[in-house]
């Protein structure tokens, strides 16, 4: 039988025994207690503990605020002129066009002004490599092997990067922290709320799974190919690369079926012991397992192509390709194998497999019918995601690429909150959601734009018009500028 | 290759004297001719032998002139980004040499660019077809602080060097301390003895110049005396990159010191000096998105810089956000606009101020009779992101919207099973 504690989504919030235990505590379930033959003296069940970092976030305080008069994309692809979006409680209580103000509502006149749903950026490395980048804050690839699925990003995670605030300015309410593409598989990802916190615990999105980091190409090759790892790293090339993700698979395959094989084995009442934790592998499992999602820096379209066979060989889901600069060669393969692509608008050149980047990638993917996501990977791109998503939008449709702003929205929510597993809860503007809105001073789709108010759970954590009640993070706080409008 | 739009204009490719160009006039277009201002309304420009020749409204068309409409459309003079690698870099890691780095080589004061500059790069037909026709281009790191002459380049396939030594390039930033030992303190002593020596060498050769006439004449200076000398004697600025306010600080003291001419480059906290950048008359070519502590020498940046120093009566000049997207250049203006600069400021920081900051005045940066035709028909707004041009001239001849870029997309447009066949 299958047992239900290991096939259990651990990380999402459970009854709070579940989340309290260290990583080995020793547990026995009442399903457990029922299959075992009474005649046989058990040792107690060993489970593992999938959050041992819980969530710790609350949110902000907030009041009922409704929205009025405003242009509304509600993120799934609906435009509603003259609309209002009501927020209480922390969620999006009704969006619609005749919606009545609760008593001690806040009202805001929104005539001239549009309301979207906060962006989120799957893509993201602050906290990990913060500001100021120097060498002390360097804190994103763990470069020691080329497989460091037991690296987790949350571990890095400085939650007093001045980032985050830049990043609210921008619109952004939640964002993925990704370590960084050096490795094969760089690390477990954490996704955030954008709410700064005394300790990453306090940022990560309640519910929201884990994330695996993988890398294609150039960047492993280079950093274990030159030698200044030892000779005896690999990989050195392609080649090396691939068997490299795939002889962490088989690994990773071979240490489920040891756990496989010990809850069998206690299940039909021996007593026995359990593997040996492998930290590496944990992760590497999980992602077998369907529990954590892998998102894998690709950038040609060769590459990608080579890894959506890796993923059949070893039966997982490639949930995203970051970066994908090539993904307009090849979004029909990506659409019938159901994997995202997270992309810039124009960002290319830099290095060698990054050089057939274009500038309707985005569109194409689009249109292809595959998942396109706008994505950073920089601390300076996250504060202007509306931007480059208009540059998409805007050379699409010179190609031919017919696409509405309200569609083109979708790559900045909705899109990312699926490819993160926090569709349920954010990324549209619907009753029941989570308030993660974004009142924009007009058409985002302007350079000259800016986000008014940035809400996330229905409380404001980015207020343009009072800069004196922004957040400023501790590391600003006494140095030059400090509190300025950015 | 140049692909041109009609036979004449192929003729004059055969022929690269300008004086093939085609004769074209652009109707009907709203102008703005002075940067961000003297906006002319149904504006005929007309373009003979590479030069701008009239600007008027609703002037009529000579026989001959090829006509692109521009009714609906704004036209502006080609942009410029003001601080880029173009020319000198193609795939920055790990794709072969890099000649804007040269990190084994100190003291190259007199060495120009211009001889490493490549104007096949791709990334060149990718950046004027969105608008940008010029650009500054240098050295960005050596063994030391020196960077070298820096040029000013067209984004043409041919006569693409606007200005060869248009500034000696100086690196006054961590990364150049670092290099020269390891402390500011030493960067700067480094710096005012170097022009100490020269100075007194300069002076001591315009004595020796009264004494004998032909004994100067025999000896020809170096390079690096010849960059020096132009500094010392105003014909060519320096382009300092400080980015701390109190580095800016000891900037102005040297300019006033050597009176020589400054364009101070990078600025992260430049616009807390900016009345006394103002005063001392130093220019500021800044990237209007950086707005991070992304070190301790900018912990005061912000996208509200270039409004601020605007408003002091600092001119202005926008870096772009790398060079494969120099392009963004003009993405980076609407940033700074959105940020509290006035529009027509940030038009100017496009072209009549880069002019201006790096001595093209006289060719180049406004619409109007004697200039070098670099113009663009645009659809909209040019500064708005959703904007994009119709029609790019660079000294006259029309370059086809056709890069590397466009090229795979219209190959990849409808995919197919080997999309190398389709040619």
């Amino acid at each position: 039988m299958t047992m239900t504690m290991l096939s259990a989504r651990g990380h999402r919030p459970r009854a709070a025994g579940w989340l309290k235990r260290a990583a080995t505590t020793v547990a026995a379930s009442a399903l457990l207690a029922a299959c075992t033959p009474s005649d046989t003296e058990q040792g107690e069940f060993v489970d593992i503990n999938r959050d041992p970092f819980p969530s710790s976030y609350t949110p902000l305080p907030s009041s009922a605020t409704l929205i009025t008069g405003a242009t509304v994309l509600d993120g799934k692809g609906g435009m509603i002129e003259g609309g209002s979006v009501l927020m209480e409680g922390g969620k999006v209580v009704a969006v619609g066009t005749d919606i009545s103000a609760p008593d001690g509502a806040t009202v805001i006149d929104a005539a001239g002004r549009w309301v979207t749903p906060g962006i989120i950026d799957v893509h993201s490395h602050l906290g990990v490599y913060p500001s100021p980048g120097v060498q002390s804050h360097s804190d994103g690839n763990e470069v020691g092997d080329p497989v460091t699925a037991d690296a987790w990003a949350e571990h890095a995670l400085w939650p007093q990067d001045p980032g985050f605030i830049r990043a609210a300015a921008g619109g952004i309410t939640s964002l993925q922290l990704l370590p960084g593409s050096a490795n094969l598989v760089g690390g477990r990802s954490v996704t955030i709320k954008n709410v700064p916190g005394r300790v990453a615990q306090d940022m990560k999105f309640p519910g929201a799974p884990y994330g695996m980091k993988m890398a294609c190409g150039e960047n492993p090759k280079r950093v274990y190919g030159d030698g200044s790892r030892g000779g005896d790293f690999r990989p050195h090339t392609r080649m090396g690369n691939v068997a490299g993700y795939r002889q962490a698979w088989a690994d990773a395959q071979d240490y489920q079926r040891q756990w496989d094989k010990y809850e069998r084995d206690y299940a039909a009442g021996k007593d026995v012991l359990p593997p040996k934790r492998d930290l590496n592998l944990d992760t590497l499992a999980g992602v077998l397992r369907g529990d954590i999602l892998v998102h894998m820096h690709c950038y040609r379209a060769d590459d990608m192509g080579q890894m959506l066979d890796v993923m059949k060989e070893f039966n997982y889901q490639i949930t995203s390709f970051q970066h994908a600069t090539e993904s307009y060669k090849i979004a029909d393969k990506l659409a019938e194998n159901n994997v995202c692509s997270a992309m810039w608008a124009d960002w290319y050149g830099f290095k060698m497999e990054a050089y057939d980047g274009i500038r309707e990638n985005i569109p194409f993917v689009h249109k292809a019918g595959a998942c396109a996501i706008v994505h950073s990977d920089s601390a300076s791109g996250i504060q202007r995601l509306n931007q480059e998503a208009a540059k998409a939008l805007a050379d699409g449709r010179k190609a031919g690429v017919d696409i509405s702003k309200a569609e083109a929205w979708i790559w900045l929510s909705q899109n990312p909150a699926k490819s993160l597993g926090i569709d349920a809860m954010t990324g549209t503007l619907e009753a029941g959601k989570d308030a993660d809105v974004v009142l924009w001073s007009g058409d985002p789709f302007s350079v000259y734009s800016k986000a008014d108010l940035t809400f996330v759970d229905g409380a404001v954590i980015f207020d343009r018009a009072n800069p004196d009640s922004n957040p400023v993070m501790d590391f600003e706080l006494g140095q030059p500028a400090e509190g300025d409008v950015k | 290759m140049r692909k041109l739009i009609s036979s004449l204009a192929l003729a004059a490719a055969a022929f690269t004297s300008p004086a093939f160009a085609e004769d074209i006039a652009i109707t009907g277009g709203r102008a703005f001719t002075n940067g961000g201002s003297g906006e002319v309304e149904n504006a005929t420009i007309l373009v003979s032998d590479g030069k701008i020749t009239s600007v008027t409204s609703g002037g009529s068309v000579p026989d001959g002139y090829r006509v692109i409409d521009a009714s609906g459309k704004w036209v502006t003079a080609g942009f410029m980004a003001a601080d880029t690698t173009l020319g000198l870099s193609e795939v920055a890691l790990s794709g072969g040499i890099v000649d804007s780095s040269a990190p084994r080589e100190k003291n190259v004061i007199g060495i120009s660019v211009v001889p490493a500059y490549n104007p096949a790069s791709a990334f060149i037909a990718n950046t004027r077809i969105e608008g940008v026709t010029r650009a500054m281009t240098r050295m960005t790191n050596t063994g030391d602080m020196w960077l070298g002459l820096g040029a000013i380049v067209k984004m043409s396939d041919d006569d693409a060097i606007a200005a060869e030594k248009a500034f000696l390039a100086i690196d006054l930033d961590e990364g150049a301390a670092t290099e020269v030992g390891g402390s500011r303190a030493i960067l700067w002593h480094k710096l005012n003895e170097k022009f100490d020596a020269a100075k007194t060498k300069m002076d001591k050769a315009a004595e020796s110049d009264d004494d004998d006439n032909k004994k100067k004449d025999a000896k020809k200076p170096s390079a690096e005396d010849a960059a020096m000398n132009a500094v010392l004697s105003g014909d060519m600025p320096i382009y300092a990159i400080v980015n701390r306010k109190a580095d800016i600080e000891q900037l102005i003291a040297f300019k006033n010191r050597f009176g020589v001419n400054v364009i101070l480059g990078g600025a992260g906290e430049a616009w807390m000096l900016a009345d006394a950048l103002a005063a001392a008359g130093i220019p500021v070519v800044l990237d209007p998105s950086a707005n991070l502590p992304g070190n301790f020498d900018v912990l005061g940046r912000t996208s509200a810089a270039a409004g601020r120093l605007h408003a002091a009566g600092v001119k202005v000049a926008f870096i772009p956000p790398g060079t494969p997207n120099a392009r963004l250049v003009v993405q980076n203006a609407g940033i700074a606009v959105s940020m509290g600069m006035p529009w027509e400021a940030a038009m100017d920081a496009l072209t009549v101020n880069p002019a201006e900051i790096f001595g093209l005045a006289d060719s180049y940066g406004k619409l109007a009779d004697g200039m070098d035709a670099d113009i663009v028909v645009w659809d909209g707004d040019p500064i708005e992101v959703m904007s994009s041009p119709d029609a790019v001239l660079i000294a006259g001849d029309e370059y086809p919207l056709v890069s590397r870029q466009t090229k795979l997309r219209d190959r990849y447009k409808d995919l197919d099973r080997s999309p190398a066949f389709d040619r």
